[in-house]
């Protein structure tokens, strides 16, 4: 599909050619959003902004998937785990070297980055199938690591330590309603990286891999490096995710989650929103994570009409039963995602009422 | 032709695929600055030659020459660095890119942005960016494809999509250009523009051109030399006017279709 674009909107150069935020509207209407996140807290009731954080969090490990398995085309089942690697890290350089969180954030990303990087080794020789399966050793490696090894550290079998809370100062954040900038802040830090990576030589070395991973390599793509710094990127994505969500809730370890079926969350979050697109992360984690809140509601409801007693049963029941349902309905009526749905319809918009 | 080094050289190259001969001792050298054709019924070796030069394949024996490097010892994505591009007898495109972007990646062995330069963009990235979108406009109105600039390549007609893959492969200004069936699947017209392409490549940028092709009358039109494989032997080696006269040539392979 052409991109169709506002009559009378040309471009002057190849710089303009290639921005991608056109309009002074579009700034405003961008940065209107941010502040909207930002200040939340002191106009949105709490459950606003908690899931915020959550929506953020998350968002960035979708991120990261997005560039290894949407623009990539390397499938990752690992996603989960590499969070809880980076969660780990950093609440135990800010629990045992006294640094700050926000010193152990990057630290939590590199050292996430280089664990995802071994796990990506696979790759060279496998792909689809195959590697699904290598990464998902990860799942298995990770969460046994920190049950078995080290527990005065790891906390054993407990599955849990606790994270600190950041502090700048004397200024704690140890409540959403605070912790919410500091993941908006690398939120945007990491949407901005994503789009400069789709745009940039490197992107376009994924996306050639993804679509032809031997014309890629016959012209000149080296397929091993490219793949191996799409895992680093990707796990360095789920390090900072990790860590944001260790910190905002207070402890990390596999007692609190960071399993196989979040893992796969992330893919469905991925495919609803739109594989390989930059809007799609945002949409299909939003759009999960509110259904499963949604699904909370009527399920609740379903319960106390007719299942009197079974909530908690019917509960646990009803989350994975609507994800498995969005997920079915999206990969038979929209494969592309929302993603793909928003571009339509804005072409469709542009061409009114000549549109056929 | 007045000045003849050698672009390339095959010697004694020899592939096989389990117990099948793919390629037997096949030697000849490619000179700088022609078109040389390979000719051959289908199943002959043809793309296996090509794949052999990109290093896809392997050769059991033999050697493949290029600027001093033996290319059957080099990876892939080095090969292309030296100077080798190539289109396929089956497109592969990147399909879920636009025209333009499957130009600018094919600049990727010319660029130098490195990971945190490509996070960044600004700076570096983008400059660079800039600098290779004007090598690949250029490339984009040689071709004529102005108008598919921006689409996706995925959705394009075939004949349209066999040209991008065209300019793609010219793109990365190789110094040898492996073209393996670029006509299959078009119909005259369109048969005419990719000729007439091939031959303005050959005249302005000088690329020495190795071309795989089925349609003799065009072969014969604009190859400088041809080398005819039949069963993965070489079993000749002349210009169109000597080609068309061998009798192992006629017997072998032309006997059966008119030339
Ligand atoms: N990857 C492969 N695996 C097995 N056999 C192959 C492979 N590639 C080519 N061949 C065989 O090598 C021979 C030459 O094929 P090819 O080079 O494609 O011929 P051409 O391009 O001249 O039509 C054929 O017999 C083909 O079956
Ligand atoms: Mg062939």
């Amino acid at each position: 599909m052409a991109v169709i674009r506002p009559s009378g909107d040309f471009d002057r150069n190849y710089n303009q050619d290639m921005a991608l935020i056109r309009k002074p509207w579009q700034w405003v209407l961008l940065l209107l959003s941010i502040g909207a996140v930002a200040t939340s807290p002191y106009w949105a009731p709490p459950y606003v902004y908690i899931k915020a954080n959550q929506i953020g969090y998350t968002l960035i490990a979708v991120q990261g998937l997005n560039i290894l398995t949407g623009f990539t085309g390397q499938i990752s089942m690992g996603q989960s785990a590499f969070m809880l690697a980076g969660g780990y890290i950093s609440a135990l350089i800010v629990t045992y070297l006294n640094l700050s969180f926000f010193i152990a954030l990057p630290l939590a990303a590199l050292g996430a980055g280089l664990v995802g990087l071994i796990f990506g080794i696979p790759s060279l020789r496998v792909k689809g199938f195959y590697l699904a399966m290598a990464t998902l050793a990860a799942q298995f490696i990770i969460p046994w690591f920190t049950l078995h090894m080290f527990p005065e550290y790891l906390g054993g079998q407990n599955g849990i330590i606790s994270a600190p809370v950041p502090v700048i100062g004397s200024y704690e954040f140890n409540e959403p309603a605070r912790f919410i900038h500091i993941t908006l802040f690398v939120l945007i830090l990491t949407t901005i990286a994503a789009v400069n990576i789709s745009r940039s030589r490197m992107g376009r070395a994924f996306v050639a891999i993804r679509d032809n991973d031997l014309a890629a390599e016959l012209l000149g793509v080296n397929l091993f490096g490219y793949k191996l710094r799409a895992f680093f990127i990707a796990a360095v994505y789920a390090g900072l995710a990790g860590a944001l969500r260790a910190h905002s809730s207070w402890q990390i370890g596999s007692e609190m989650g960071y399993d196989l079926s979040e893992s796969i969350i992330f893919l469905g979050m991925l495919v609803v929103g739109g594989l390989g697109t930059n809007l799609g992360p945002f949409l299909g984690t939003s759009l999960i994570i509110l259904m499963e809140d949604f699904s909370n509601i009527v399920g609740t409801k379903v319960s106390a009409v007719m299942l009197t007693g079974m909530t908690e049963r019917v509960l646990t029941s009803f989350r994975p039963i609507f994800f498995g349902l969005i997920l079915m309905l999206f990969l038979i009526f929209e494969p592309r995602g929302l993603a793909y749905r928003w571009q339509l319809f804005k072409a469709s918009w542009r061409l009114r009422p000549f549109s056929h | 032709m007045a000045e003849t080094s050698t672009q390339l050289s095959f010697e004694n190259v020899f592939l096989s695929f389990g117990g099948t001969l793919a390629l037997t001792d096949v030697s000849f050298k490619v000179i700088k600055g022609e078109i040389l054709a390979i000719i051959g019924p289908n199943g002959a070796g043809k793309t296996s030659l090509l794949n052999c030069v990109n290093h896809f394949y392997s050769p059991d024996r033999g050697g493949i020459i290029f600027k001093e490097n033996d290319l059957t010892k080099i990876p892939p994505h080095k090969i292309a660095k030296l100077g080798i591009a190539r289109t396929f007898q089956n497109l592969a495109l990147y399909s879920g890119l636009s025209t333009l972007d499957n130009l600018m990646a094919a600049r990727h062995i010319h660029m130098k942005s490195n990971m945190i330069q490509s996070i960044i963009y600004w700076g570096m990235g983008q400059k660079e960016d800039i600098e290779h979108r004007r090598v690949v406009e250029e490339i984009i109105s040689f071709l004529e494809i102005e108008h598919i600039r921006k689409a996706i390549v995925g959705a394009l007609p075939h004949g349209l999509r066999k040209r991008v893959e065209l300019g793609r492969a010219l793109a990365m200004e190789p110094d040898v250009l492996l073209l393996d069936e670029p006509m299959t699947g078009m119909n005259v017209e369109e048969k005419e523009d990719m000729a007439r392409f091939i031959l303005d490549i050959h005249e302005i940028r000088k690329t020495t051109i190795m071309l795989i092709e089925h349609d003799m009358g065009l072969v014969m039109d604009i190859a400088d030399r041809v080398v005819v494989l039949d069963f993965g032997s070489k079993i000749a080696e002349g210009t169109p006017e000597e080609i068309r006269k061998n009798p192992i040539v006629i017997q072998a392979y032309l006997g059966e279709e008119h030339i």
